[in-house]
This record gives structure tokens, C-alpha cells and sequence, in this order.
């Protein structure tokens, strides 16, 4: 099976860590991942802010890139939801605006084998002990796309439950939104504050060290909310706890 | 729309007040929260919810498509009934049928039960300056009525207001309307209940005018449902000798039979009930028993130029049950007054731009005031899809394109303001489609990372008010990838 990481460009500029925990995990299962070096960017930011003709040209070239691996695994959330779900959109809408089949044509070949990490984990290799060792106490935040849209379900928990030394608690208010929103932090900044701001405090009521999340984007809200804040919480992304050994520990 | 929302300010600035006012917050949170958590619970009691939400989904989405043969089948049904049909293109127009027909009555007073339809008009004030009083007998609307409010949730209008200050409202406000609060009035919720229970009886029984809206209309039959928890309503439909009901376009279903999966849906995912209190159902008119005459006034003001656009029609399916306000965390933060206009929160940012166009400040706003979280659309028993509409209205603003208005076919011009970020997308696309490019990209924020800023200037501003930005690595993963092949020849 050749498996690609597609990286996001998000944590490909700001979140290398993330990648290389990636990598350093999926070759303790057995998976040679490829990075295939044209990827760059989805979409999913030109897509939400309501470009959608910018977007084609970067789905084309994701689709483009990616089209010929087994499978894609993406350590983001909202990333994986953008290919699966609204790449068939993109498709549809050219569609329906009479320019035929062609767009859809090219970005179907990636959508059904798109996975987001966890999911990678737990349904197609098929493995809810990944082996990592993380002696701190962690409270998991669902992020929206990974909740509602691909429906990542207990997969995370499941994972994270299994991690030798972590101790997991429950975050009140777990399913509500983080307020990061891509351009909504910044179109809506008060409103986004707030919503961070609520679910910092949440997060600090469990006791927790670590807030935990699949994707980097709504961490970097948090986190920005919790460092300027002074909080005693630090954001970490779930590759990098699964990522960690004793050998080879994480933060 | 309705007057005292025109010249609105966009989202952000109209939320700022909410978002200051903590007992504001603390009223939101706490109704929001508590009726959340009962939805939840009573929707769950239901083994076939999923299939209630598909066929409701379905029945509203058939009638749209054929709304035009079902409108023409309910007005021959209403007029076999003994009702009289008025259509209305716009606000202006219904608002000048209601008041002719009140004058030909010879009444200078109405009773109305709660219409989102007559407020998305503003048939009290065009009534008012033709003389005409109107009075609103349901609970919250009156609490709205006498503060001198407006209202900010679609089913309870007066959620941003707490128990205490609904006492002072009725103690300071009652008596110009008519019959005043009782002495030493409490804040106690017995008390005020009684308290505008007798104000409003004074109402019912000398109206001989009674203004509604309906939940739903039966096309075969002619039948008008209005769904409600107090009977107020029920009693504004059967006391008065004439009843005028103003209704959008888009709440007719085909048949009785349809009814039965809103009348489980609407309740549960509104007042979390099983069923609701006062469920009633009138047909035209009947020989000694309830009005004389009925006239029924349909509303388009901007609905079918939504129905014209395949992705934002769905927005007409609503059946205004106010779930997505309830699990809204932008709704919950910014309060219902913030999206200006009668509809709030997330229905109310689709709903408002596509009825009123995205001209106005407010209106090209709304589709913003979204994080697209998808709670609404998970909630929504008729599964309209929210985060898609907004996600579309969105590229109306941005990118124009066709659209229909008042009928007719224009294309949208990109509405102004947003030429930066217009620009900033399409370099951001360039980057994206020259990989080569975001590596140097890349290599310069790496290299200029001792930089990184508190503050940042210009729009950053809006992230660096309250959050800090995330410190650039020295290298970015491409790099490392590159320089390593992946790890296998790591040397740091
Ligand atoms: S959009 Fe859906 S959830 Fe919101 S009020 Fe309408 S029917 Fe209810």
C-alpha cells in the first residue's frame, strides 16, 4: 500500500513537529509514508471565505498530487473534511453551472481514500494501542470537522486510552466549538475570543496539563488564548502523544 | 423588513454590547443551556428520529419545488372554505392589505398572536400610523411590546431578559396599554403570569380584530396551524369577528397527512415537549362559531428570488423551531439583537441575507457570523444544511455572480470592502499552485521568526488583541523532509 502524508500547509509552516511525530508513528506500525513534495494547501481556508473559484485551482493541484496513493493521511481534522466533504461539492457546483464532468472527474479519486489520522489508525490498520508511553494528565477537545463531519466518533478517546501513564479526563462542554472558525477568529475576533476563552477555563476546571486535539488550527487558537492568558494548560496535538515513547518522549 | 432594525451595524460591532453585558450573558447562557440539554433528551426518547428528519426534510423540499401548484391549490381550498386569499410581493403590500382590512371593519384595535411574518413586516408600526393599535397577547411578545424592545429569539423573543426585569417592565409599562400590573407585584413567576393574564384578558374580550401568523398551511384542505404553548393564540383565532392571518409562501404543506411529522418534530426541537400545549387548526370560516371572516394574506417579500438559488433555498424549509439558536455558541455569545432582524442566529444569518439581499451592512456581515461549526445543521429537524448556505452567501459577497431579485435575473456585483483580502486570497492561491513559492514563503517567516510580534498590525490586530500568535520553527517540515528524506537519514 503506498500511503501519502498529506501534512496541510498549516502544519507544514508553523507545526513541523506534528509531521515528523507523524511519520515517526506510522513507521513504528509498519507504514512507510511518502510526502510527496508538490502538496501544498487544500483549499479549505479560500473555500469557507467564500472563494470558491479560487479554490478549484487548489483542489485540482491537491487531487492532482495525491491522486495516485492507496491512501492519504492527514493529521487535521478539517483538512480530511474538506477533501471528503466538500471536494464532491466543488464538483457538483461546476456541474450544475454547465461545465460538465471535468472537475469532478479529477477530485474524486482522492475523496473515499482520505483519512484523517485516528481514523487511519483505527480502521485501516486496525490498532487501538499504538504503543506510546505519556505520563501526563490530558483532556481530549473534539474539534468541530472531527466531530460533525467526518464523525470521528470514541476513535480518539480509544487511542488516547490506551496510552501508557496518561491519565484522561473529561472536558466539560467537550463538543461545543473552540471560536477559532479559520477567518472567523479574526472576522468575528470578539465573539472567537470569547468562545476560546470558555473552553480554556473548561479545560483548566478537569486539572488537566494537557489539552489535546487532532488539528493544529483550532490548537493554535487555544493555545495563543491560553499563553496570553498565562495558563497553566499547554496545547499538544494527538500525533505527538501517540508519537511519544520512552526513548523518545514528547513534551 | 421591520423598521427599528434598518441601519443596523455589522455583526461584530452589533455583538460587542452583548459581549460586555454579563448579566446579558449570564440570561443567554443559562436558557440556551437548559433547553439544550432538554431537547436533547426528549429528541432521544424518539427510536425514529433520524427518518422523522428525512421525511420532513423531504416533504418541505418537494413542496418548494412545486410551491407554485400548492399555493394554487390552497387558495381555491381556502376560498371553498369561506376565506378570502391576498397576495403580497412585499412588505409594503401586505402591510397595506392588513390595514384596508381593518378599516373596513370600523376597529381601531387588534389582538395578535405571535407572527414572525407581521414583525418581519413591521405591520405594528404601519399600523400605528394609520391609527391602529396592536397589541401582542403572547407572553414574551408582550414583554417585548411594553419594554419597548425588540425581540431576539424566535420563540422566546424575551430571553435576554431575566425575571426581575420582567417585573419592572410590567410595573412601568402596563398601564399605558391598558389594564396595569396589580400592587406589590413580585418577580415571582406565578405572579407574573397572572399579572398579563389579566392585562391580556381585558384584550381578548373586547377585540373584534385578530391578527395572526401560522406554522404551517394544508393545501388540500385549506386548514391554517398555529402551534403554541399559552392559548393566548388560541384565543385571538376564535374570539374576534374578523382574523387576518399573514403567512410566508413557504409554510404551505400538501396535505393533512404531512403534519403529522411536524407536529412530532416542531415540539421536541423547540420547547423540548412531546407535544405542544395548544395546537390550533382553523379552516376558512364556520356558521356561529369563531370569526365572521377570515382573510388570509400571503407573503413573498423576497422568497421566491431565495427559492431561485439552488443551494440557499433550502433555507425556506425552516420551520422557525429555534434549535439552532439553542446550540448556536456564536447565537449564545452575541445574543439575538446582534443579527438585526427578526430572525437571529444561525437560520436568521441565512435567512435575512437571501429575504433582504446583501446591500446593507448588517446583511453582508451575517454570513460571517458563523465559526461553520455545524451544531445548527446537526440540531435542525429539517436538516437544512447552514454552514453550506452561509459558506454560499459568503461567495455571493466576495464574488458576485447571478442571482434573482424582485424576479428578476442581475448579476451580483462583489460587495465592496473586501478588496484585500479579495487580493490576499488570490495570492494566497498563486502560492498555493507554485509549490516552489511557498517554500521561499516558508523559509522567510522561518527566518524572520526572532520577529514575531505581539501585536500585529492592520487586521492581525483582531488575533493579537487577545490571543498570541504561535512561534514559527526554525524549519518547516518540507525542509526537514528534504534534508533528512523523512528521518531515515537523520543527523540532528
Ligand atoms: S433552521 Fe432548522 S433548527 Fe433552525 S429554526 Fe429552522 S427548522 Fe429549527
Amino acid at each position: 500500500m503506498r500511503v501519502a502524508l498529506f501534512l496541510t500547509c498549516v502544519n507544514d509552516t508553523l507545526y513541523p513537529d506534528t509531521g515528523r511525530a507523524v511519520v515517526r508513528l506510522l513507521g513504528r506500525l509498519g507504514v512507510d509514508v511518502d510526502f510527496p513534495l508538490a502538496q501544498t494547501c487544500c483549499g479549505q481556508a479560500h473555500y469557507n471565505t467564500g472563494y470558491r473559484h479560487e479554490t478549484e485551482p487548489l483542489a485540482r493541484h491537491h487531487a492532482e498530487v495525491f491522486g495516485e496513493y492507496d491512501a492519504i493521511v492527514t493529521p487535521s481534522g478539517s483538512c480530511a473534511a474538506m477533501v471528503r466533504e466538500l471536494y464532491p461539492r466543488l464538483g457538483e457546483r461546476a456541474r450544475a453551472e454547465g461545465r460538465g464532468e471535468e472537475l469532478a472527474g479529477v477530485l474524486a479519486p482522492v475523496v473515499p481514500k482520505t483519512y484523517e489520522l485516528t481514523e487511519f489508525l483505527v480502521d485501516v490498520l486496525g490498532v487501538t494501542d499504538v504503543g506510546a508511553v505519556y505520563p501526563h494528565k490530558v483532556t481530549y477537545h473534539p474539534t468541530c470537522h472531527g466531530l460533525r463531519s467526518l464523525g470521528l466518533g470514541d476513535r480518539p478517546r480509544r487511542l488516547l486510552e490506551a496510552v501508557r501513564g496518561l491519565e484522561l479526563v473529561e472536558l466539560p462542554g467537550a463538543d461545543e466549538c473552540c471560536g477559532f472558525g479559520g477567518t472567523f477568529a479574526v472576522k468575528n475576533a470578539g465573539v472567537s475570543a470569547a468562545m476560546g476563552a470558555d473552553k480554556m477555563r473548561n479545560a483548566e476546571s478537569t486539572g488537566a496539563e494537557v489539552l489535546c486535539a487532532a488539528d493544529n488550527s483550532c490548537l493554535m487558537h487555544l493555545g495563543g488564548t491560553m499563553s496570553r492568558a498565562g495558563s497553566v494548560v499547554r496545547p499538544v496535538h494527538i500525533a505527538e502523544i501517540l508519537a511519544s515513547t520512552e526513548e523518545e518522549p514528547a513534551r | 423588513m421591520n423598521e427599528t432594525f434598518v441601519g443596523m451595524p455589522a455583526f461584530p460591532e452589533a455583538a460587542r454590547e452583548a459581549l460586555d453585558d454579563t448579566t446579558l450573558r449570564g440570561n443567554l447562557r443559562h436558557a440556551t443551556h437548559t433547553i439544550r440539554a432538554k431537547r436533547a433528551a426528549t429528541v432521544a426518547e424518539v427510536s425514529d428520529w433520524a427518518e422523522l428528519r428525512e421525511a420532513g426534510s423531504r416533504i418541505k423540499e418537494h413542496t418548494l419545488r412545486h410551491l407554485d401548484r400548492y399555493l394554487e391549490q390552497l387558495e381555491e381550498s381556502v376560498t371553498a372554505a369561506g376565506g378570502t386569499v391576498h397576495w403580497a410581493a412585499d412588505a409594503a403590500e401586505a402591510n397595506r392589505i392588513v390595514t384596508e382590512l381593518v378599516r373596513e371593519t370600523g376597529e381601531s384595535e387588534v389582538v395578535k398572536v405571535k407572527s414572525m411574518a407581521t414583525q418581519e413586516i413591521g405591520l405594528n408600526e404601519a399600523l400605528e400610523a394609520a391609527g391602529i393599535r396592536a397589541y401582542e397577547t403572547d407572553l414574551a411578545e408582550l414583554i417585548v411590546q411594553l419594554g419597548e424592545d425588540r425581540p431576539s429569539h424566535i420563540l422566546v423573543p424575551a430571553i435576554h431578559r431575566n425575571r426581575a426585569e420582567i417585573r419592572d417592565i410590567f410595573r412601568t409599562a402596563m398601564a399605558g396599554w391598558g389594564r396595569p400590573a396589580p400592587e406589590g407585584l413580585s418577580d415571582r413567576p406565578a405572579e407574573l403570569a397572572e399579572a398579563a393574564r389579566l392585562h391580556l384578558r381585558e384584550k381578548f374580550l373586547r377585540a373584534k380584530v385578530g391578527v395572526s401568523g401560522a406554522n404551517f398551511m394544508v393545501a388540500e384542505t385549506g386548514t391554517m396551524v398555529v402551534v403554541e404553548s399559552e392559548g393566548n393564540g388560541r384565543m385571538c383565532l376564535t374570539l374576534p369577528e374578523t382574523l387576518i392571518s399573514v403567512v410566508g409562501i413557504e409554510k404551505v404543506v400538501p396535505t393533512w397527512r404531512d403534519l403529522e411529522v411536524f407536529l412530532q418534530t416542531l415540539p421536541r426541537s423547540s420547547t423540548a415537549e412531546r407535544m405542544n400545549p395548544y395546537t390550533s387548526m382553523w379552516t376558512g370560516t364556520t356558521d356561529g362559531d369563531g370569526p365572521r371572516a377570515f382573510h388570509l394574506v400571503l407573503l413573498d417579500n423576497g422568497r421566491t428570488d431565495t427559492l431561485a438559488d439552488e443551494v440557499g433555498r433550502q433555507a425556506l424549509r425552516c420551520i422557525r423551531c429555534s434549535a439552532c439558536l439553542n446550540v448556536c455558541p456564536v447565537y449564545e455569545r452575541a445574543g439575538g439583537h446582534a443579527y438585526g432582524s427578526v430572525y437571529p442566529g444561525p437560520i436568521g444569518a441565512i435567512l435575512s441575507p437571501q429575504l433582504r439581499g446583501t446591500a446593507s451592512e448588517i446583511d453582508v456581515s451575517l454570513p460571517y457570523a458563523s465559526s461553520l461549526c455545524g451544531a445548527c445543521y446537526e440540531v435542525c429537524p429539517v436538516a437544512i444544511d447552514i454552514p453550506e448556505v452561509l459558506v454560499r452567501l459568503r461567495e455571493r459577497v466576495v464574488e458576485g455572480g447571478p442571482a434573482v431579485r424582485e424576479g428578476n435575473r442581475v448579476v451580483l456585483r462583489p460587495a465592496r470592502g473586501h478588496a484585500a483580502e479579495r487580493a490576499a486570497m488570490r495570492a494566497a492561491r498563486w502560492t498555493f499552485t507554485h509549490p516552489g513559492a511557498l517554500r521561499t514563503g516558508q523559509r522567510l517567516a522561518s527566518r524572520a521568526r526572532r520577529l514575531r510580534p505581539r501585536t500585529l498590525p492592520g487586521p492581525g490586530a483582531a488575533w493579537t488583541a487577545t490571543r498570541d500568535l504561535p512561534e514559527v520553527p526554525a524549519e518547516p517540515f518540507r525542509d526537514w523532509w528534504e534534508r533528512t528524506r523523512g528521518g531515515k537519514e537523520e543527523t540532528t
